[in-house]
């Protein structure tokens, strides 16, 4: 069956959007056989990412089982999840220079 | 026993491609190599920036590079351009390219007396060399012959989830049947690292992969910039990748479940078998080049949004897990593995899948960027500054 969206493993708190996802949309989401449902608070551009659950600001975003950032800022579930709300921990020039 | 057709070499590796190589030895003679190299066809040339005005360090690195480049088993003979006055040590460059066994020539363009008098003199050259590189036949050797290296780019999304995993499925194929693979791109193991590390053979290894990423990371800092600002790329956020550590998370799975045997530096031919990592940035000129120099006879490239090089000598399968990538890119993407996405194919059936089409690509089956002749725009990693 033709799928909206993958999420890779089960801690994670992303999914994937194989298509590209309109708001108002009810997201059918894989994990592995397992098939749920996630309304969309906004537009999801196709390889990017939403929040399958309400997740906090500072909360990790856990994608593939493991960290790959932090929140800046709260993110609802059905919310693209990208640049503007995740950031990076690794390879912070910026943060040595602001201390 | 998967089997391809190859040359033999007299040092005991295994061509897939038979070229007559001409390369630079600096970056001033480029244009020669360009026009010797446009008019006799069986020969492929490496062209770069490098080998002048550089630390001894970089310059060490560009004696090592060309030699390893002049080894690669897909070049039946050499013939090196140089001007004269640069600092690549060319006796050095030539003398242990010729130590493997091949021919090697070697023109100055300052001896010659110009660029013009240089071009005819190694047009010459190169076509006595290629009928001699012609009469050399494939013979069958078994696909333990293979020395693959491995590369994502112009990575998206779909990179992590297909292509990425089913290249580790193929690598972990041609282990277990006695190859070799090849990871590089040390920038995409930041944030994975230590997931990459459980697969190293000894503690020696881990360590070893936990030093270069701290290598490179710690280089990125010192000039005290965020190195988000060009990792991701500007093309991988648009495609939805958001950090460095999710880049890198999608670009190990190449890596597959093989256990890591050594680490090398960059350009460095391996001394055993199995997977192995080897220290080079991500960009494509510079580590396709590495892979190259280590004497890698083929290279699978995973793309998500469709890059399209390949390099002159080594054919570059290039991978795809975006049906939007495999139809607008079509001109440049090997195999198509988007229908992994629905479920329609599975990671295991797609990595036995591209051990089968690498296996008929050493044979000579030709890759788009083979065809397409998009193989050119090639560099050498560079540590210091220009001076």
């Amino acid at each position: 069956m033709a799928i909206d969206a993958i999420v890779l493993h089960s801690a994670d708190n992303v999914a994937t959007a194989v298509q590209d996802l309109k708001v108002g949309q009810k997201a059918i989401v894989r994990l592995g056989r397992e098939i749920s449902h996630v309304s969309l608070v906004e537009d999801i551009p196709y390889g990017h990412k939403f929040a399958i659950r309400s997740i906090t600001k500072g909360e990790d975003i856990l994608k593939y089982g493991e960290v790959i950032g932090r929140a800046t800022n709260s993110i609802a579930a059905g919310c693209h999840a990208h640049v503007q709300n995740i950031e990076s921990l690794r390879g912070r020039g910026d943060l040595n220079k602001e201390a | 026993m998967m089997e391809f057709m190859g040359y033999r070499r007299a040092d005991g590796t295994v061509g897939t491609r038979n070229y007559v190589g001409v390369i630079s030895a600096v970056v001033c003679v480029n244009e020669v190599v360009e026009a010797i190299v446009r008019q006799v066809q069986g020969t492929a040339r490496f062209t770069h920036h490098q080998g002048c005005c550089q630390t001894p360090l970089d310059i060490g690195r560009v004696n090592q590079t060309l030699i390893g480049l002049g080894r690669n088993p897909n070049l039946h003979s050499v013939i090196v351009v140089s001007l004269g006055c640069e600092s690549t040590d060319i006796s050095k460059v030539t003398e242990s390219i010729r130590a493997s066994g091949k021919r090697v020539e070697h023109i100055v363009v300052q001896e010659v007396g110009g660029a013009a008098r240089t071009t005819a003199q190694g047009i010459l050259l190169a076509q006595e060399m290629v009928r001699e590189a012609s009469l050399q036949q494939r013979e069958l050797f078994p696909i333990s012959e293979l020395v693959m290296g491995m590369k994502c780019g112009s990575s998206d999304t779909t990179s992590g989830l297909v292509p990425n995993p089913a290249i580790g499925v193929a690598s972990d194929l041609l282990v277990s049947a006695g190859g070799t693979s090849i990871l590089g791109e040390v920038t995409e193991f930041i944030g994975a690292e230590h997931i990459l590390a459980r697969h190293a053979a000894n503690d020696q290894v881990a360590d070893g992969i936990f030093k270069l990423v701290e290598r490179m990371e710690v280089r990125a800092m010192a000039v005290g910039e965020d190195i988000r600002g060009g990792q991701p790329t500007g093309g991988n956020i648009k495609g939805g990748l958001t950090t460095i550590e999710e880049k890198s998370l999608g670009a190990i799975a190449k890596a597959g479940s093989a256990p890591i045997q050594a680490v090398y530096e960059y350009g460095e031919r391996p001394a055993v078998r199995g997977l192995v990592v080897m220290d080079s940035p991500g960009r494509e000129p510079e580590i396709l080049t590495g892979l190259a120099a280590a004497g890698c006879n083929v290279i699978t490239f995973a793309t998500g949004r469709g890059a399209p090089q390949g390099f002159p000598f080594v054919p570059v399968l290039k991978i795809t897990g975006s049906r939007t990538a495999a139809e607008k890119m079509s001109d440049h993407i090997d195999m198509n593995l988007s229908a992994v996405i629905d479920g329609g194919d599975t990671i295991p059936d797609a990595g036995r899948r591209i051990l089968e089409e690498l296996a008929n690509i050493a044979s000579g089956s030709m890759t788009k960027a083979e065809i397409s002749g998009y193989t050119n725009s090639m560099d050498i990693y560079m540590l210091g500054p220009v001076i």
